[in-house]
């Protein structure tokens, strides 16, 4: 318990600290809630709405298609080698990000990427309406590359800790297959399904490397107006407002965790 | 299962790995295929992309460097979150929220502002401690955490340690032989999924190493590439592939303890689900 | 070469002159000791020869931001690794000057804190405090404009920015004119090598296109109104240009510096950079020395190095205009292949101050989204 705590307070709790005092200090380091007032500005407010798009669109896509292929995965041999194989593209793919990933999705999607010619070949055009890649809708499907397999690896655990004999129950009081999962495993899992999904947003909320290299239109998310603020080639860098944003995304993940909080303790009461 | 159930869920399993395959392995084929186009529109595939990788031979130390660090802070996960989730659970379930809570804090805070907050430590730690590459260990412990945690608290869930550890406690055993004979064997699918996560962030991770000047394996990749933008994306592709194989090798180390917990299952399963209907008995009569 | 090494030999023989008379009436100054941390020249530190030595000792070098094909660096990081056995480290190639200068403060006291920064100007004169003032021996070659009067900070090289394409991909194979970007033949074709908000290439970019469409330095509203006009004709392509989207035919055409545009030239046959005459934006990188670099005799010397002919010419090679080109042009010096592989431009280039720079940048800053967004 100790040591957990200690290290915690150590490496994380120390820098958040300073991010959150730093959110308080102007330029010449005198105490100021400027930071968090400008945040007010309606492209920084933009920005958070973006995010929050993003990440929730993402989130769900990821969770409910990466509980899929979790199942898809869980119902079959368990030490044979299409686990092995999936698990372990899931463990690579969830970390893959970045000017790479985006890269990729050109390569496959944009205006000369290998499928949009090949779709044009056969007289499909899939940017009828200007190039929806390099927007919002684009930067989610970019996400979802990253989200399900880390779906795949944070929920398969709680698959396989469905037992067969739950649907042999369920099968011998007279239950079809709707009513097995209305009941039995949907309650079970939930609890499980909601913290990935929660984890899910988190991740795509923060997600900041893929989003820099896609877009040049001026910190279109909240990460990318953190480091626009953090990094300059002008001497133009406000490090305290970049800090006021950081604690503001806190603050919104904390928001949903609490929300989330809410919501497993009335799923649980299905338990017991 | 009946035969119809069995081949619904065939077709099911069918359609979602042919979805899911052409999904994620199209954008990887149309990297492996920028990455041998020549010069111009009219010069032949080559693969030369592909060796200048070779040529580079500081890329072997970061390799070493990366393969360490994911070793390291694999263990320190399962050392420090294991442990500590199995006592809250056991003994303090109120303080559950706040260590999820503090699990998933790295996540929310972008990885270039957690680097600002790390910089003063990390300062100390270089003048002080050492300047070795492994003290990105230390910081790497909190990026693996959100994820490590949430595998582990999945896989916590669907034991019931409460039974486990009481029983394996009234035979005698203290908490060391509870945590690694009795709980260990029966979360491994969890522990390898967290292990796998951890290895696969650490192998990933590019901004703190980076800003903090170590050379690990992305940065060392990230150098490679500027060679040409056919090398860019080679090495690229190279380092998913070494990251596959690694954790498939990785999946393997889990495979003793898997027959045991099978093993163990059938011996333990049964009495963990007739205690609660005895006390749900007594609970009735009251 | 031999020309050089005179040069030098001479440079040094006098500088051991002058030290030798200046200790003459200190018993046993024969070598004079060379504190590399305070030496604002070569001659405080005893001459070449002495700074090469205490250099060997160090054995190494720490760089940031320097990329190997960023004005063929990579050329003058190998060329002087080998010729002095020094181990050049070069941590963040992409970063940027923000983030060079950050890395001095956070690494200070620790081995890999950045020896040299190579900075944009804004950057650097925010941030005198932490250099060390140092004169190189050829000092006297660069513009008074382009150094700072005791050695804090001097420009080592630049360029204009250029418009670079793949003429393969665009109708009529030439540009001739930044109007010609807003054809139809250029339908999701042109890209900037950055976000303008952040970027400061970008930034360059757009107050060029300023220039172009009869803006000034002073007023970058142009700009962002043409790069609107580029988004509503469906030209424009919001992917950051790198050398991997030119390749693959994502981004043909890109604003960009021209000495780092020419570096497509190895990926994409036949690249070519317009730069629109009566628009030239110019643009000069400024070096300096951490006043608390670890490696204080090796950083002196690499700045030796870079303003060396050789140095000098290595830039020259990678498609930038070395700050000493003038001086070298008169001694006959520059390397005439590579000088004449630059692009052509008439007329003089403008150069945007600082203030200028700051100005546009919060102009851009607060329209950008809604031009192109």
């Amino acid at each position: 318990m100790v040591p957990f705590f200690l290290y915690v307070g150590l490496f994380l709790l120390l820098p958040t600290v300073v991010i959150a005092g730093g959110s308080f200090a102007d330029k010449n380091g005198s105490l100021t809630v400027s930071n968090l007032t400008s945040i007010e500005q309606a492209y920084l407010v933009k920005s958070f709405v973006n995010s929050a798009i993003i990440s929730v669109a993402s989130a769900l896509v990821g969770a409910i298609a990466g509980a899929l292929l979790a199942y898809a995965v869980a119902t079959g041999n368990p030490r044979g080698a299409l686990r092995r194989i999936v698990t372990s593209a899931s463990g690579v793919f969830a970390q893959f990000g970045g000017v790479t990933l985006v890269f990729a999705f050109i390569a496959t999607l944009g205006t000369v990427g290998i499928v949009t010619v090949f779709l044009k070949d056969h007289g499909i055009d899939i940017f009828p309406n200007g190039v929806w890649l390099y927007e919002l809708s684009g930067l989610t499907l970019i996400y979802t590359y990253f989200q399900i397999p880390l779906m795949v690896l944070v929920f398969l655990p709680a698959l396989d800790g469905i037992r067969p004999q739950w649907r042999e129950a369920t099968e011998s009081l007279g239950g079809s297959t709707w009513h097995y999962w209305r009941y039995v495993a949907a309650p079970l899992l939930a609890p499980a399904f909601l913290g990935c999904t929660l984890l899910l947003f988190a991740n795509a909320f923060s997600a900041y490397a893929t989003a820099a290299v896609l877009l040049t239109q001026g910190g279109v998310i909240v990460p990318l107006q953190i480091s626009n603020l953090f990094t300059s080639e002008t001497g133009q860098a406000q490090p305290g407002l970049a800090k006021a944003l950081a604690l503001a995304m806190i603050a919104i993940v904390t928001i949903v965790m609490l929300l989330y909080a809410l919501l497993q303790r009335r799923t649980s009461r299905w338990l017991r | 299962m009946n035969r119809s159930r069995r081949i619904k869920l065939q077709v099911f399993r069918s359609a979602v790995f042919l979805v899911m395959g052409v999904f994620f392995l199209v954008p990887i084929a149309a990297m492996f295929e920028f990455s041998t186009r020549g010069n111009s529109v009219t010069a032949p595939r080559t693969m030369e992309a592909w060796t200048n990788i070779i040529k580079t031979p500081d890329l072997v130390d970061a390799i070493i460097a990366s393969l360490e660090l994911a070793a390291i802070t694999s263990i320190a996960m399962l050392v420090l979150l294991l442990p500590t989730m199995v006592w809250v659970r056991l003994r303090l379930p109120r303080l559950n929220r706040i260590v999820e809570f503090i699990c998933l804090l790295p996540l929310t805070i972008p990885a270039i502002a957690l680097v600002v907050g790390l910089f003063p430590i990390s300062r100390w730690m270089r003048i002080n401690i050492s300047d070795s590459i492994l003290m990105l260990s230390f910081f790497y412990l909190i990026l693996v955490m959100p994820y490590s945690y949430r595998a582990l608290d999945a896989g916590l869930a669907a034991i019931d340690i409460k039974t486990l550890s009481e029983a394996a406690r009234s035979l005698g055993a203290g908490w060391g032989t509870v945590m690694l004979r009795v709980i260990v064997p029966n979360m491994s699918s969890a522990i390898l999924n967290a292990c796998l996560l951890s290895v696969a962030v650490v192998l990933g991770e590019y901004t703190f190493a980076n800003l903090l000047t170590y050379e690990n394996l992305q940065v060392a990749i990230a150098y490679v590439g500027l060679v040409s933008a056919g090398t860019s994306i080679a090495v690229a592709v190279a380092s998913l592939l070494f990251a596959f194989v690694l954790l498939m090798v990785l999946s393997f180390v889990g495979r003793p303890r898997e027959r045991m917990a099978r093993a163990e299952e059938t011996i333990v399963a049964p009495e963990s689900r007739i205690l609660p209907l005895r006390d749900s008995y007594i609970g009735v009569q009251k | 070469m031999k020309f050089a090494s005179l040069t030098r030999h001479l440079g040094m023989a006098i500088a051991a002159f002058v030290v030798v008379t200046a200790c003459g009436s200190t018993s046993g100054g024969g070598t004079a000791s060379c504190k590399p941390s305070t030496a604002t020249s070569v001659a405080d530190c005893g001459g070449l020869d002495a700074l090469v030595t205490a250099a060997k000792a160090e054995g190494k070098l720490n760089i940031i931001a320097t990329p190997p094909d960023w004005a063929n660096y990579g050329a003058s990081i190998n060329a002087f690794s080998a010729k002095y056995n020094i181990k050049i480290t070069s941590a963040n190639p992409n970063g940027s000057s923000q983030e060079e200068v950050d890395a001095v403060k956070n690494l200070a006291g620790t081995s890999s804190a950045p020896d040299v920064l190579d900075v944009g100007l804004s950057v650097a004169l925010a941030n005198t405090a932490l250099f060390a003032p140092y004169k190189v021996a050829t000092w006297n070659d660069i513009p008074t404009a382009q150094k700072e009067a005791s050695g804090l900070w001097w420009q080592d090289y630049g360029g204009n920015m250029g418009i670079g394409y793949d003429p393969s991909k665009i109708p009529g194979g030439t540009i001739n004119s930044i109007k010609d970007l807003l054809g139809s033949g250029f339908k999701s074709k042109v890209a900037l090598a950055g976000d303008p908000t952040k970027s400061n290439q970008a930034l360059n970019g757009v107050i060029m296109a300023s220039l172009a469409n009869g803006g000034s330095a002073d007023d970058v509203s142009k700009g962002v109104d043409f790069f609107h006009q580029l988004k509503m004709a469906g030209n424009y392509v919001p992917v950051i240009g790198t050398a991997a989207t030119v390749k693959a035919g994502q981004t043909p055409v890109v604003f960009e510096w021209d000495y780092l545009s020419s570096s497509h030239g190895k990926d994409v046959s036949g690249w070519k950079i317009f730069e629109p005459s009566g628009a030239l934006l110019g643009n000069y990188y400024t070096q300096a020395i951490n006043k608390a670099a670890p490696h204080p005799a090796a950083v002196r010397l690499w700045e030796e190095y870079l303003f060396s002919d050789e140095g000098q010419n290595n830039w020259l090679k990678g498609g930038a205009r070395p700050v000493r080109m003038a001086a070298m042009e008169k001694s006959g010096k520059l390397d005439a292949t590579a000088a004449a592989a630059l692009p052509k431009v008439s007329g003089n280039p403008v150069f945007p101050t600082p203030d200028q720079q700051t100005a546009a940048g919060t102009y851009v800053k607060a329209h950008w989204s809604a031009a192109v967004g």
